[in-house]
C-alpha cells in the first residue's frame, strides 16, 4: 500500500473526476462525492509526506519494479515513466490536496445556483490531478502532459460562468498563455531529448553539459514557467483569471499557479544544478524578477475598485516574495559557507511563504466570494457596513489581511521575516523593496476593510445575513490554519519546510534516483 | 550528417514556422487567427520532435525480428509517441479555445481582440 502511494495520489482524483459526471441529476451527491475524494487525497498526501520525510526519496516506476534497464556493459538507463517524490514534491502535494478539499467544501453552497455542477466538480478534481502529477513526476514529458491537464481544467473553470462574457474573455486569455507556455516547455524538452536521448529528470541532470543548446533550453523552460506562475512581464492573465473564477476554485487555481513555480524551482535546482558558474546569474535574475513582481503587483493593486481583482494583484505581488527567497538561495547555491549562513534560510522563507500565501490568499479570496454571494456586487464603492451582518466573514477577513501584511502573530510574518533577514545579507536594496511592498499591502487592505465592512449600515443590505455553513466552515479552517502556522512556525518549518529545502539543495540525492541506480 | 543542407532542412522549416506562429499570435487581431497561430506553433514543435528522432535512411522501429541491416539504424520510437500525445492534447486545447471564441462572439458581437477588453486596469 505505502509503496503505491505516488500512483494513488494521481489515480484517486482521476477516478473521482471520471465518476463525477454520473451524478448528473444529484447536485448534492456530486458535491459530497467531491468532498469525499478530495478529503481522501488529503490523507494520502499526509501519509506520503510522512513516508518521504522519514525514509527519503520515493521512486515509483509505472509498469515495473526497477527504474532502469541495465545493458550487459553495466550501463543503466531509465526507460519507463517514473514518479520521483522528494520532500519538496510532498510539500506541494499537501498544499494541493488541502486546498482542493477546502475548495470543495466551500463550493457546496457557493455554486449551488449554477447549472452543470457535475462538470464543475469533474474539472475541479481534474485540476487537482494535474497539479499532483506536476509536483510528483520525475519525467520531463510527463511534466508537460500534467501541465496541460492543469491548464485545460483551470481555464475551463475560469470560463465556467459562461453566461458572463468576461468569464470567456478571462478563460481564453489564461488558455492562450498556458498553451504557448506549455508548447515552449515541450520544445525545450525536445531539445534536451535530442541531446541526451532520455526524458528522465535525474538522468538528464546528471549528464548535462551546458553547451549553447542547453542554455536555450534553460531559457525556454525558465521563461515559460515564469509566464505560468505570473511573474511580472507576463502577469496580465492572473487578475482576470482569479477574478472571474468561482471563489471555490480559487484555492486550487492558486496551487496550480504555484505548481508552475515549483517546476521553475525544480528546473533551476535539480535539472541545471550541476552548472557551477552560471547558476549565480540565474539566481540574480530570479531575485530581481521577484522584486519587480512584488512591487508592480502591489502598486497595481492599490488603484483597484473590484475587491477580488485587488486581491488577485496581491497574489502577483506575493509571488515575488517566493521568487526573491528562493532566488537568494539559488545565487549562493555553490558557495557552501554563504549557503549555510543565509542561503538555506532564505529558501526556507521562500518555500514557507508558498504554503502561507496559499492559505491566507485563499481565505481572502473566499471572503471576497462571500461578499459577492451576499451583496451580488464586487465593487467596493457599492458596499458598506457589512461587519455587523457578517461577523465570521469579517473576522476571517481581518485574519487574512493581517497575515498578508505580515503582522506578528499570523503566518505571513514568520515567512516574511525569514526573507527580510536573509535577502539583506545578499543586498540591502532587495529588503527595502520587500518591506515597502508589505506596507503598501497593509494600506490597500485597510482601504478594503474600511469601505466594505465599516461605515454606516446601508439600506439595501438590511435583510442580508451571514453566508451558509459550508462556506463558513471552509473559511474557519483556513483562518485557524493561519493562526496556527503563525503561532507555531517552528513545527511547520522543521517538519515540512526544511526537509523540502534540503531536498532542493541536495540535488545529488535526487540524481541518484533515490539510491536505486 | 554528411554536410548536406537537407540534413538541416527540417530544422530550418521549424524555425520559420516558429517565427510565423509568434508573429500571428502577436500581431493579428482576430481571435480565430490567434488560435491558428498557436496551431502553427504546435505544428513547429511537433515537427521538431519528429525531426530529432529521425535517422537518415532509417528503418521502422521494430525491435523483435528486426533484419540484420536495421541494427543501429532504426528511427527512435519515443519522439513519435510524444508527438502523438502532444497532437491529442493540442486538439483538446484548440477545441476549448474555439469554444471560448464562440462564447465571446455571442457576448461581445466581435472577435477583434482590441475590442474584447471589458477586463482591464
Amino acid at each position: 500500500m505505502i509503496e503505491h502511494l505516488p500512483a494513488l495520489m494521481v489515480a484517486v482524483p482521476l477516478f473521482g473526476a471520471f465518476i463525477a459526471p454520473l451524478f448528473k441529476k444529484h447536485y448534492k451527491g456530486v458535491s459530497m462525492w467531491a468532498v469525499v475524494i478530495t478529503g481522501s487525497t488529503v490523507i494520502l498526501s499526509l501519509l506520503l509526506a510522512k513516508e518521504v520525510v522519514t525514509n527519503g526519496i520515493m521512486v515509483y516506476v509505472f509498469g515495473a519494479d526497477k527504474p532502469s534497464i541495465v545493458l550487459p556493459s553495466g550501463y543503466a538507463v531509465p526507460i519507463r515513466i517514473m514518479f520521483e517524490v522528494d520532500a519538496m514534491g510532498a510539500f506541494m502535494a499537501i498544499s494541493a490536496t488541502l486546498m482542493s478539499f477546502v475548495g470543495a467544501i466551500y463550493s457546496y453552497t457557493h455554486v449551488k445556483k449554477e447549472t452543470g455542477l457535475e462538470k464543475y466538480y469533474a474539472l475541479l478534481m481534474l485540476l487537482e490531478t494535474g497539479i499532483l502529477g506536476m509536483v510528483l513526476t520525475g519525467d520531463l514529458f510527463n511534466l508537460f502532459v500534467f501541465l496541460e491537464i492543469a491548464g485545460i481544467a483551470g481555464s475551463a473553470l475560469v470560463g465556467f460562468r459562461n453566461y458572463r462574457g468576461e468569464a470567456s474573455e478571462a478563460g481564453i486569455k489564461y488558455l492562450i498563455v498556458s498553451a504557448v507556455a506549455s508548447l515552449m516547455v515541450l520544445f525545450a524538452v525536445a531539445i534536451l531529448y535530442g541531446q541526451y536521448g532520455n526524458l528522465n529528470l535525474a538522468y538528464i541532470a546528471k549528464n548535462i553539459s551546458f553547451n549553447m543548446v542547453d542554455m536555450i533550453a534553460l531559457g525556454l523552460l525558465f521563461t515559460s514557467f515564469a509566464m505560468k506562475c505570473g511573474a511580472v512581464p507576463m502577469h496580465y492573465w492572473v487578475p482576470d483569471a482569479y477574478t472571474e473564477v468561482p471563489a471555490g476554485i480559487n484555492p486550487p487555481l492558486l496551487v496550480a499557479t504555484y505548481a508552475s513555480l515549483y517546476a521553475l524551482f525544480r528546473v533551476s535546482f535539480t535539472l541545471f544544478a550541476n552548472i557551477v558558474i552560471d547558476l549565480a546569474r540565474v539566481g540574480w535574475i530570479m531575485s530581481i524578477l521577484g522584486v519587480l513582481t512584488m512591487f508592480i503587483g502591489v502598486t497595481m493593486a492599490l488603484v483597484q475598485k473590484d475587491v477580488k481583482r485587488l486581491m488577485s494583484y496581491h497574489a502577483i505581488s506575493q509571488t515575488g516574495y517566493m521568487l526573491l527567497g528562493v532566488g537568494v538561495g539559488l545565487t549562493v547555491l555553490h558557495d557552501p559557507s554563504k549557503l549555510a549562513e543565509f542561503g538555506r534560510d532564505a529558501m526556507a522563507g521562500g518555500v514557507f511563504h508558498i504554503i502561507n500565501h496559499i492559505i491566507y490568499k485563499s481565505l481572502l479570496l473566499m471572503t471576497a466570494g462571500a461578499l459577492f454571494y451576499v451583496t451580488g456586487t464586487r465593487n467596493l464603492n457599492e458596499m458598506g457596513g457589512l461587519a455587523r451582518k457578517m461577523p465570521i466573514t469579517t473576522i476571517s477577513f481581518i485574519v487574512g489581511a493581517a497575515a498578508i501584511s505580515g503582522l506578528p502573530p499570523f503566518n505571513g510574518f514568520a515567512s516574511k521575516l525569514l526573507i527580510y533577514e536573509t535577502s539583506y545579507r545578499l543586498n540591502p536594496l532587495l529588503t527595502v523593496f520587500a518591506m515597502v511592498t508589505s506596507v503598501l499591502t497593509l494600506a490597500s487592505f485597510v482601504k478594503v476593510f474600511a469601505s466594505a465592512f465599516l461605515g454606516p449600515p446601508l439600506e439595501k443590505f438590511q435583510d442580508k445575513r451571514e453566508v451558509p455553513t459550508p462556506m463558513v466552515i471552509a473559511m474557519l479552517i483556513l483562518a485557524v490554519l493561519c493562526i496556527l502556522f503563525g503561532l507555531f512556525p517552528n513545527i511547520v518549518l522543521d517538519k515540512l519546510v526544511y526537509p523540502a529545502v534540503d531536498a532542493l539543495i541536495n540535488f545529488a540525492q535526487y540524481h541518484s534516483w533515490g539510491g536505486l541506480a | 550528417m554528411n554536410g548536406n543542407i537537407f540534413v538541416n532542412f527540417p530544422f530550418i522549416v521549424v524555425a520559420i514556422l516558429l517565427a510565423l506562429g509568434f508573429y500571428t499570435i502577436g500581431f493579428k487581431r482576430n481571435l480565430i487567427k490567434v488560435v491558428i497561430g498557436i496551431e502553427i506553433l504546435e505544428g513547429a514543435v511537433n515537427m521538431f520532435i519528429v525531426a530529432v528522432g529521425y535517422i537518415k535512411g532509417g528503418y521502422v522501429p521494430i525491435y523483435t525480428q528486426a533484419p540484420r541491416e536495421a541494427v543501429g539504424r532504426m528511427v527512435l520510437p519515443t519522439p513519435q509517441a510524444l508527438t502523438l500525445t502532444s497532437i491529442v492534447i493540442g486538439v483538446a486545447v484548440t477545441a476549448l479555445m474555439l469554444a471560448f471564441a464562440v462564447n465571446i462572439y455571442k457576448h461581445y458581437g466581435t472577435l477583434d481582440i482590441t475590442r474584447v477588453r471589458r477586463l482591464r486596469g
